[in-house]
């Protein structure tokens, strides 16, 4: 990873251990760097930190009582994990999705509408064309263009799956964190998310945490593996897929799927 | 469905068979009795009502419209009868306006408090507990506390401070509009907290982490997420007390209604509302015909139309409520349960 030049790595992970009741050693000294506009996956048995692991890469562990960690998470020059990060301007930089499609029970345009009200977009018309945009971006505007002012709630799953990730994008963040995005999804509504992701990269770094390990394969560039709180293995998708350096690794991927 | 329900009915012992078909039975006829009690109730109220309403003769009026002017209109100085039944409806409507407007906001503020800011600790179940017991209280104890604290206490300070120099007659120190809205306020409270904290307590745990993970604080999730998609349960609430609002009698026999009012409590000029006022109010209006009254030309007939107009103006104002909520849940596409 040395060869690679500073400004080809989004983010920058290093030592970083975290706690919280009922499990004292959840990530175990994590050190990683996130190649810029790539996807990463990250793979693993459940409960082996992965969500963890996204989840504070923009603080979402906050919200948890008795969260503690340790280390450095660098996006450029800012220390994600210091008590003095913006943590609402962090969020805004490093957006997230989550397992299950979480639109707010408003309107298709107010979902999208919702993150940029906060970060201060006054005018009506600036957020119109911001919302046409993101809907753009997350290939759901030609579905949804006539069905603006309807509930949300009554789109897809798939839809509403992408109207999240609209509503992400339009805050135009660097990084988007995706938690198991398609697992509540069917294999058509899969299949479109992951032509999405593709679209997406070009524009900004994206990082997947997927059960899923065809998935990992068909849509990352880049994939991690952890196991009980340690990152076993980070490389390049096919490397990992077919030369796993770990013993641990191949286990894990022959053992799904062998 | 059907069919399965059908064979596996056949498919049981001729004792659970004869079983099933009691309780149903049973719980039919209970549904029947129930329906034929209640609309037996409403045919009485009515035809006594229309009766009475429609009766013209000697010692009343001379004609219909004369007659429906004197029941919807009260007439000072003719005692016997003094009816009408537009000041009552006005003040019990004015009543239940301003006492929303007390206790919506606090009994929001309090359930987000509860649900949304304050940590889960046995002090915050004591509040919790404390609360849902409020609600159990007879609403005439509220009365004689609104007596004590609103109208000598606090409407007694005021008249000190801002009317003195009307004093020894009170202004605000006694009872009136103002005392009975904040009394039923009270008394409704603990009704909104529940409706709203249990609202609050039900919204999935996703709809914080979505608002969260947008880059909202905490107050703007809880404004701009979380209290808009707990709006029907903040109209149930809403719906529950102005029932109870419109139909309560006992504590505003101590806060300030009465059987006969000057003037309305309302007006078309500045300040629109007389919030020192007495004022009519339906219930009280019926304790009153019920026992203490007789109305041309007697009967039950005067007590029937109070009734009447009482259950058609809280079904009314339930209608206005729900209506508004149902706008709200289209909005949101969750299931009406209507």
């Amino acid at each position: 990873m040395d060869q690679q030049s500073k400004n080809d790595i989004a983010l920058s992970i290093r030592d970083l251990s975290l706690s919280y009741q009922g499990n004292p050693s959840a990530l175990k000294s994590i050190s990683v760097d996130i190649p810029r506009h790539s996807v990463t996956a990250i793979i693993g048995a459940s409960g082996c930190g992965k969500s963890s692991l996204l989840r504070c890469l923009n603080r979402m562990n906050d919200l948890i009582d008795g969260v503690q960690y340790s280390g450095e998470v660098l996006l450029e020059e800012m220390n994600v994990l210091s008590a003095e990060t913006n943590v609402t301007a962090l969020r805004r930089r490093v957006g997230m999705v989550f397992q299950r499609p979480n639109p707010f029970p408003k309107s298709v345009f107010d979902n999208v509408a919702y993150g940029l009200k906060l970060s201060g977009v006054k005018s009506q018309r600036h957020r119109e064309e911001l919302v046409e945009k993101a809907l753009r971006s997350a290939a759901l505007w030609d579905e949804v263009q006539y069905r603006l002012d309807e509930s949300a709630l009554q789109l897809s799953q798939g839809q509403q799956q992408r109207l999240v990730i609209a509503r992400a994008i339009a805050l135009e963040p660097d990084i988007l964190l995706l938690d198991e995005p398609a697992s509540s999804l069917d294999p058509i509504s899969t299949l479109r998310l992951e032509e999405l992701i593709y679209e997406l990269k070009q524009t900004l770094t994206i990082i997947i945490v997927t059960h899923n390990m065809q998935q990992a394969a068909r849509v990352s560039d880049f994939t991690a593996f952890m196991n009980q709180g340690h990152l076993v293995e980070f490389g390049p998708t096919d490397t990992i897929f077919t030369r796993p350096s770990m013993r641990e690794t191949e286990d894990y991927i022959t053992g799904r799927y062998g | 469905m059907l069919a399965t329900t059908r064979t596996a009915f056949l498919q049981r012992t001729r004792w659970q068979r004869l079983r099933s078909l009691t309780m149903i039975s049973v719980s039919a006829s209970m549904v029947t009795a129930t329906l034929l009690l209640t609309l037996g109730l409403f045919a009485l109220l009515f035809i006594s009502a229309m009766e009475w309403i429609f009766w013209i003769g000697e010692g009343g009026s001379a004609d219909v419209a004369s007659r429906l002017r004197d029941i919807a209109l009260a007439r000072p100085g003719l005692e016997s009868s003094v009816i009408g039944l537009v000041p009552a409806i006005v003040g019990t409507v004015a009543l239940v306006m301003l006492m929303t407007l007390f206790v919506a906001p606090l009994g929001v503020a309090t359930a987000l408090y509860l649900s949304e800011y304050a940590r889960d600790t046995w002090y915050t179940q004591l509040i919790r507990i404390s609360i849902t017991n409020l609600a159990g209280v007879p609403a005439v104890i509220y009365g004689v506390f609104g007596l004590g604290f609103f109208v000598y206490g606090l409407g007694g300070q005021v008249d000190q401070l801002f009317f003195s120099d009307r004093l020894p007659s009170p202004t605000f120190g006694t009872p009136g509009l103002l005392w009975a809205a904040l009394t039923l306020a009270l008394v409704n409270l603990p009704v909104v907290i529940v409706a709203v904290t249990e609202g609050l307590d039900a919204l999935p745990e996703d709809l914080r982490q979505a608002s969260a993970a947008l880059g909202a604080t905490k107050n703007e999730t809880v404004f701009y997420a979380v209290l808009p998609a707990a709006m029907p349960s903040v109209f149930t609430g809403l719906i529950l007390s102005t029932a109870r609002a419109a139909g309560e009698v006992a504590p505003l026999m101590l806060v300030g209604a009465v059987k006969f009012a000057p003037s309305l409590p309302v007006m078309t000029t500045a300040p629109f509302i007389g919030l020192e006022q007495k004022f009519m109010h339906l219930g009280f209006q019926l304790f009153d015909a019920a026992l203490f009254s007789t109305v041309p030309p007697g009967g039950i007939g005067w007590v029937a139309t109070i009734a009447l107009t009482l259950v058609i103006l809280i079904a009314l104002l339930n209608i206005v409520a729900m209506s508004l909520r149902s706008v709200i849940l289209r909005r949101q596409a969750v299931d009406s349960p209507f």
